[in-house]
């Protein structure tokens, strides 16, 4: 398929607004401005900007605890993003979810989710509703390495499979589930050998690479679209910081070198550098795209520390669903 | 005797049976036909589960459902429990009405993290946005040697976790009743069918009607102790009642239908009359859902209660499979009046 300049463009805007909204949360966690736990995926971006855009608007994905990156090159909105991070009621959750409960049904954004692997089935039930509606739409879950050792990826992929779902399945392998390696957890090198386990395909991706990811998104849900079944993308990447802040204090599950190594390979730069070469964009425009992001980041920060925070009769809000059935 | 004979048994063949002219119908029947009428109404309304299409689902409550709706709106699932709520939740997300089956009550637990961890909290979570008209039937209850891991009954486990409902029918009209409100209904619920009841008939209506949800039903008037008791175990406690009022003990018998919400001011409004509470499950009595109620009678009703509050229930230990201990494990009528006596 023809990668044409905007998409090149789209793609690079979704990256940075990944990143940088990435970035000043880890500012912000490590000046304590941020409660809880924050799960970055610095380094990840080109996975989510990839896959989301090669997808139709309400195609659903459901995502993981190191969810702001699904949720924002999904198209979501720094404002109510930065709020909930804060636990404010102008947020995403109404402040009640947080970092790991992100999301946002309007983008069929169905979650991020604080327990490794259960956004897959959850997943399943909207491939499903997709195959009952008729609709056209395939839902994609979004999962790490560490997720297909748990038996809610293992029920979802062969239950996909076996229904013949229009479903995508995303594996982002940054090669560490929290701080143990993939080679202590599991004895393949690759976990695409999983998909076929269930009898649907798969391909392995460059998750540095967001044109990669993207053409292979694209010639999966061609498929998928077509009524084929499930298929699996196993995208090789890599996160910056630690599994949760930003430099943990467990520190030495990986090196330092590693981790520079691996920098070199930054999603954001490779993107660049193709832009650059191509000439589709020079560094000028790279920069007034990231100081235009940039502004909106320091807005959404300003937007939510002026935010109210939820009221104590908002604890019981929304526990369960009233009135009349719709 | 296999769960199908159960059904077969006394099921749908006695819909015409009794001296009444109302029309009576099976318990397990009444499973199929709410189902039946519900899918005919409403195209978003679709079953899954393992063998409850082709099969009909092992009691047969899902009976015939799969020829006439076909395959897509009566889903044969792998035996994958996590899987199956998740297909409930993400379909109900998207606005279907799922009712997924769990087959055994005692499988919830294979499936904890989906309606624990997702399902009953996903609306709050996501901060209201989410509706998940998610109904999760399984089949609980003891009484068919099916030993420790087919048998539970575990609805307090549930009824602790705010953002679910929890629903226990005891005969065939609250199956319909209650089974319509369930699939109506926008939140999370788990619906209990109790395997002993299958073939059970009594009095249904024809046409689709709905059981609010949370609201108790006074079984028998009485003016000397009130006896709440949980899904079968209505029928003991109103054996136990009958025996009682020969003796000159006169029983209020509450059926409270749902556990979660629990009616609870039916019940305080019965015990300010009659001063004696009882409470009868199948479940262990340690944590059930006895104990919340003898805690909530005691906060609001302490004044008028002229004796402990009593609880006859299951003893703590897992459910055997000989019948001769299994027999003396389920509370029964002649343990249910022998806790009652134990109040005067």
């Amino acid at each position: 398929m023809e990668i044409t300049d905007e998409i090149l463009i789209d793609l690079y805007k979704r990256m940075v607004r990944v990143r940088l909204f990435e970035e000043e949360a880890g500012r912000l966690a490590e000046s304590a401005r941020l409660p809880g736990f924050l799960h970055l995926y610095v380094g990840e971006e080109a996975v989510a900007s990839g896959v989301c855009a090669a997808l139709e608007n309400q195609d659903q994905i459901t995502s993981t605890h190191r969810g702001h990156g699904h949720l924002l090159a999904k198209g979501g909105d720094f404002n109510r993003m930065m709020a909930e991070l804060m636990g404010k009621s102008t947020g995403y959750c109404n402040g009640k979810g947080g970092s790991m409960h992100i999301c946002d049904l309007d983008l069929a954004m169905l979650g991020a989710n604080g327990i490794v692997g259960a956004g897959v089935p959850i997943s399943v039930g909207a491939a499903y509703a997709n195959k009952l509606k008729k609709n056209g739409l395939i839902s994609v879950a979004f999962f790490g390495d560490g997720a297909t050792n748990i038996g809610a990826f293992h029920e979802a992929a062969n239950m996909a499979a076996a229904l013949s779902l229009p479903m995508l399945f995303v594996c982002e392998n940054n090669e560490y589930a929290e701080y143990s390696p993939r080679n202590k957890t599991m004895a393949i090198t690759d976990v695409i050998e999983r998909a076929a386990a269930y009898g649907f395909p798969g391909a392995i991706v460059d998750g540095m690479d967001c044109v990669a990811v993207f053409e292979a998104t694209s010639l999966a849900i061609e498929k998928i679209r077509k009524g084929e079944g499930p298929m699996m993308l196993e995208c090789k990447t890599y996160r910056f910081y630690d599994h949760v802040g930003v430099k943990g204090t467990a520190s030495n599950y990986r090196t330092d070198e590693e981790v520079e190594e691996m920098r070199k390979r930054d999603p954001l730069l490779v993107h660049e550098t193709r832009l650059i070469d191509s000439e589709v964009m020079d560094a000028e425009s790279i920069q007034a795209i990231k100081d235009e992001v940039q502004k909106e980041v320091d807005m959404s920060v300003e937007f939510a520390e002026n935010s109210p925070s939820p009221e104590l009769e908002d604890m019981l809000v929304d526990v369960y669903t009233t009135g009349e059935s719709s | 005797m296999s769960p199908d004979n159960i059904f077969e048994s006394a099921g749908e063949a006695s819909s015409n049976g009794g001296n009444s002219s109302e029309r009576k119908l099976g318990y397990g029947a009444a499973v199929v036909e709410t189902m039946a009428q519900i899918m005919r109404e409403d195209e978003s309304v679709f079953v899954a589960g393992e063998d409850v299409g082709a099969h009909g689902g092992v009691f047969g409550y899902f009976r015939g459902l799969q020829p006439e709706f076909g395959e897509d709106r009566v889903v044969d699932t792998p035996i994958a429990e996590q899987a199956i709520i998740g297909l409930g939740i993400g379909s109900a997300v998207q606005g279907l009405r799922p009712v997924v089956d769990l087959m055994f009550m005692d499988f919830i637990c294979v499936a904890m993290d989906q309606i624990v961890n997702q399902a009953a909290k996903l609306k709050y979570m996501f901060g209201g946005g989410a509706k998940l008209p998610l109904t999760i039937t399984t089949a609980g209850g003891a009484g068919l040697s099916a030993a420790a891991q087919h048998s539970q009954s575990l609805e307090a486990m549930l009824c602790h976790v705010p953002g679910l409902k929890v629903v226990m029918p005891s005969d065939a009209y609250e199956v319909k009743g209650l089974l319509t409100s369930c699939v109506r209904e926008d939140n999370p619920t788990v619906f209990i069918i109790n395997k002993r009841k299958l073939g059970d008939t009594c009095h249904v209506p024809e046409e689709l009607f709905e059981i609010p949800l949370g609201e108790g039903h006074v079984v028998r008037e009485g003016n000397d102790v009130t006896v709440v008791a949980i899904g079968r175990m209505v029928d003991e406690a109103k054996g136990a009642a009958e025996k009682l009022s020969n003796e000159g003990i006169d029983c209020e018998l509450i059926n409270p239908r749902t556990v979660q919400p629990l009616d609870i001011d039916l019940i305080v409004e019965s015990v300010s009359k009659t001063g004696h509470l009882v409470i009868v499950h199948e479940a262990v009595r340690f944590g059930g859902i006895g104990a919340e109620i003898a805690a909530q009678v005691q906060e609001q009703a302490f004044d008028y209660l002229d004796a402990p509050v009593g609880r006859v229930a299951a003893p703590f230990s897992p459910i055997p499979f000989s019948p001769a201990l299994e027999k003396q494990y389920i509370p029964d009528a002649e343990r249910i009046v022998a806790g009652i006596k134990n109040l005067f």
